[in-house]
C-alpha cells in the first residue's frame, strides 16, 4: 500500500511493522511526531506493545535496555540534545549485547538553540558499539528499521537508523508500506536464548576484572565486523520481498567514474542530480553514498575507489580541530592500500544550511580545478 | 508427644534461603543483611536490577552472582527506568506475575537517579524500589550524599567542616508522589522487614522501600556492632518505621515510648566522634521534634484516612 508520509510517520510505520513490543521515548524537536503516531497506534490497539512515557532520553533509554533485557523487542527514537543526553547508556545497550533499534533524526548541536540538520549529533556516537545506518528518503527510513531488527538480532548489536531533521524528517513522500505477513516473514519474533528469566537466573553485567574485560570488547569487535556481511545479506533478503534492495553502500554511476564524490543522508539524493547534469557536459563522475557509517565498509569502498582520478567527500559535521567525520574515515580505511589519490574534505551545510545542487557543482569544480587539496577542511557555502 | 506438639511451628520469616553463601560484601554489612530478607520475603520469581551501588560489586565477580535470582546491573541513575521497562517487557510477554525490583543505594537513589525515580513513580510503574540506605557513597570510598545525615563526618566532609545539612526526607518526598505503598525498614528488624516486602509484593504500582542499612567502614564502628547500631537508630527515634499508604495514610508499626538518648546512638560511630555536647544536643532536639511532627501526621491519617 502506497502513502504519502512524512519522515517521521515513515519511522512509526518501520516500527508498528517490526511489531515493537516496547517504547520508550521522550518528545524532542524534530522528532515528536514519531512518538506521537506511535502513541497512537499503541492507543488504538493496532500494536500490542507497551509504550513507556519516560521522563528523560537518558531513562528511554535506560528503560529501553531493561525490556531489551527481559526479551521483548524494543524502540525508541529521539534526536541532538536527547541522543548525547543518552551517550553513557548507548554504551551499555551495545556492550550489553542488546538489539534495540532506535531512529535519530539528525539536527544540529546547541548553542545556539538551533533545531535543524547536521550529523554531529550522531558522530559524536561514533564509539558507542552501535551499528549506524544513514538514509536519504523516507522509504529507505521504513525499511531500514525494519531490516534495522533483522540485522540487530542476528548479530545482538543495538542499531541507529539516522535521518535529516526536516529535509525528511518532516518532508512528505510516497512510501510504499509493506504487508504484514511479508514483513512477519521477513522478521520474525524476537526470541533471544539468554534473558532476564526467574527460571533461568543469570546475573548480567557484573564486575569484570582485566582478565576477561578484554575478550567481551574482542567479541562485541567480532559481532560488528560480521554486520558488515549482516547488512547486506537481510538488504537483499529484504529486497526479494519488497523489490527494494538496500547494501551497506549506495553507489550512483561510478562504475565508469573518474572522479567519486563521497555523501551520506538527503545530501546523496542532491549530488545524485549533480551528477547526471555534469555526465551531460562530459564528466565522468560518479557518487558513492555511505550508508552504512558503523561497522564502517573499508574493503567495499575501496573496491569502488581503487581506479579512481579523485576523490572528494562531502561531510555535513565537522570534528572540531580536525576535519569532516566521513572525509577521516575513508582516508583511514585507504591508507595501507595501493590507492594514492588525492582526497578532498569539504565541510558544509552546518546548521541547517541549504546544500543546493549549484553547491556541489562548486564543491567538483573546486576539486577539479586543484592538483590536490591545499587545506585539510575546505568549507564551502561559509561567510568567513 | 501430643498432636498440638508436633504441629510445625509458623515462621515469621521463610526458612528458604535463595541468596547464596558467599559474597563480596564487607563485614558486618547491612546491605547484605538487607538482600538476604528481600529475598526471602518476595521468593523467586522476581528480576532484579542493580544500579552502581555497593551491591555492584557485593553480587560478585562475572561469571558468579549470589543472589540466585535474576539480575541485570545498570548505569548509576537508571534504577527505576530500567525496572520500567524491564515491567514492560513482562507485562507484553504475559509474565505480570513477575516482581520487577529496582535495589539502589542512596546515592543512586536521593541524588543522580532522583529524576527517574520520580518519573517511575509518577507513572505508578508497577515495581518495588529498594533504596538500602547507608548514608554516603560507601563503594567510591565514603564521600557524603543527599542521605549523609547532619553532623556526619565523610571523606568529603572533613571534621573541620563536617555534614551542616540534614538528610532528604526520602519517605515524604516519595510520599508526596501518592504512590499506593511506601514504607522504611531496618535490618534489626527482620519481622517488620519481610512484613513490609510481602505487603509491597502484593500491591500493585509503585512501591518505595526504604531500608536503614548500617556501614561498619563508612561509619567508623565495629562490624560486631551492626544490629545494635540499627536497633538504637529505632529505639532513639531516629529512623522511626512507618508505612505511608497512597501518600496519606500513616501507621508507626514500632512503638518507642521510651527512647534512649540520641548520643546512644551516635557514640557507637567514629563518624559522628568530633561532636560537641552542643552538636549532639541540637540533634537531639532535631530527632525530637521530627517525632512530634510524625506523631501529629500519623495522628491525622486516622482521622483523614481512616
Amino acid at each position: 500500500m502506497k502513502k504519502v508520509l512524512m519522515g517521521n510517520h515513515a519511522i512509526s510505520y518501520g516500527a508498528t511493522l517490526s511489531r515493537v513490543q516496547v517504547i520508550a521515548a521522550y518528545p524532542i524537536t524534530p522528532q515528536t511526531q514519531v512518538v506521537e503516531l506511535l502513541s497512537e497506534i499503541v492507543a488504538n490497539g493496532e500494536l500490542e506493545a507497551e509504550f513507556i512515557k519516560v521522563e528523560s532520553e537518558h531513562s528511554a533509554m535506560a528503560a529501553c535496555i531493561g525490556a531489551s533485557a527481559a526479551g521483548a523487542r524494543a524502540f525508541t527514537a529521539t534526536s541532538s540534545q536527547g541522543l548525547l543526553l543518552m551517550h553513557e547508556v548507548l554504551h551499555w545497550a551495545s556492550r550489553a549485547r542488546l538489539p534495540i533499534v532506535m531512529a535519530n533524526i539528525n539536527r544540529a548541536i546547541s548553542p545556539g538553540w538551533t533545531i535543524w540538520t547536521d550529523q554531529n549529533d550522531s558522530l559524536s556516537q561514533r564509539d558507542t558499539g552501535w551499528i549506524q545506518i544513514y538514509a536519504a528518503d523516507n522509504q529507505e527510513v521504513l525499511d531500514s528499521i525494519i531490516i534495522g531488527y533483522k540485522v540487530a538480532e542476528k548479530v545482538s548489536l543495538p542499531l541507529m537508523v539516522v535521518l535529516d531533521a526536516f529535509v525528511l524528517s518532516h518532508t512528505y513522500e510516497p512510501v510504499d508500506i509493506p504487508d504484514q505477513d511479508k514483513v512477519d516473514k521477513f522478521l520474525p519474533p524476537y526470541n533471544p536464548k539468554i534473558k532476564l528469566d526467574p527460571e533461568d537466573p543469570h546475573a548480567f553485567g557484573g564486575l569484570t576484572a582485566p582478565n576477561i574485560y578484554m575478550e567481551f570488547q574482542y567479541n562485541h569487535q567480532l559481532a560488528m565486523m560480521e554486520a558488515k556481511k549482516v547488512i547486506n545479506e537481510a538488504g537483499k533478503e529484504y529486497g526479494e520481498i519488497t523489490g527494494r534492495y538496500y547494501q551497506n553502500l549506495s553507489p550512483y554511476k561510478v562504475d565508469d567514474a573518474e572522479y567519486i564524490l563521497i555523501t551520506s543522508g538527503t545530501v546523496a539524493k542532491t549530488t545524485n542530480i549533480v551528477v547526471d547534469k555534469l555526465r551531460e557536459s562530459g564528466v565522468k563522475i560518479g557518487n558513492l553514498r555511505i550508508r552504512t557509517f558503523r561497522p564502517f565498509p573499508s574493503e567495499e569502498i575501496y573496491e569502488i575507489l581503487k581506479d579512481k582520478k579523485k576523490i572528494f567527500v562531502i561531510d555535513r559535521n565537522l570534528s572540531f580541530g580536525n576535519t569532516g567525520i566521513f572525509f577521516q574515515e575513508v582516508k583511514a580505511s585507504l591508507y595501507n592500500t595501493d590507492i594514492k589519490v588525492p582526497i578532498f574534505g569539504f565541510v558544509t551545510g552546518l546548521g541547517g544550511r541549504d546544500v543546493t545542487p549549484e553547491l556541489i557543482e562548486e564543491i567538483v569544480n573546486y576539486g577539479m580545478k586543484k592538483e590536490k587539496p591545499e587545506e585539510e577542511v575546505i568549507w564551502m557555502g561559509v561567510k568567513k | 508427644m501430643t498432636e498440638k506438639k508436633k504441629r510445625k511451628i509458623r515462621l515469621s520469616i521463610p526458612a528458604e534461603e535463595i541468596m547464596r553463601p558467599g559474597n563480596l560484601a564487607c563485614q558486618g554489612c547491612g546491605a547484605s543483611l538487607a538482600m538476604r530478607y528481600a529475598l526471602k520475603a518476595l521468593g523467586r520469581n522476581v528480576i532484579f536490577d542493580i544500579p552502581a551501588c555497593c551491591w555492584s560489586v557485593i553480587d560478585g565477580p562475572f561469571p558468579y552472582s549470589s543472589i540466585g535470582v535474576p539480575l541485570l546491573h545498570m548505569a548509576f541513575e537508571t534504577a527505576a527506568s530500567t525496572a520500567s521497562g524491564i515491567r514492560a517487557a513482562m507485562k507484553v510477554l504475559g509474565k505480570e506475575d513477575t516482581k520487577v525490583v529496582a535495589w539502589a543505594g542512596d546515592g543512586g537513589t536521593f541524588d543522580i537517579g532522583f529524576q527517574a525515580l520520580s518519573g517511575a513513580a509518577e507513572r505508578n510503574e508497577d515495581i518495588i524500589y529498594v533504596c538500602y540506605d547507608n548514608e554516603a557513597y560507601m563503594n567510591t570510598g565514603i564521600q557524603r550524599s543527599g542521605a549523609t545525615p547532619y553532623g556526619a563526618w565523610t571523606t568529603t566532609t572533613p571534621v573541620k567542616h563536617f555534614k551542616k545539612l540534614p538528610k532528604k526526607d526520602i519517605i515524604e518526598i516519595m510520599a508526596a508522589h501518592r504512590i499506593p505503598y511506601v514504607a522504611n525498614v531496618n535490618i534489626a528488624y527482620p519481622e517488620d522487614f519481610i512484613r513490609k516486602f510481602q505487603k509491597a509484593a502484593s500491591i500493585r504500582g509503585t512501591k518505595f522501600i526504604h531500608v536503614f542499612s548500617p556501614c561498619p567502614p563508612g561509619w567508623k564502628m565495629k562490624p560486631d556492632d551492626t544490629i545494635k547500631v540499627a536497633k538504637l537508630a529505632v529505639q532513639t527515634r531516629a529512623f522511626p518505621l512507618i508505612e505511608i499508604e497512597n501518600g496519606v495514610k500513616y501507621t508507626l508499626n514500632v512503638k518507642v515510648n521510651k527512647p534512649k538518648p540520641i548520643f546512644e546512638y551516635l557514640k557507637l560511630q567514629g563518624r559522628f566522634k568530633h561532636l560537641t555536647e552542643e552538636e549532639v544536643k541540637r540533634i537531639q532536639e532535631d530527632v525530637d521534634s521530627y517525632w512530634e511532627y510524625l506523631m501529629k501526621k500519623v495522628e491525622f491519617s486516622k482521622e483523614y484516612a481512616g
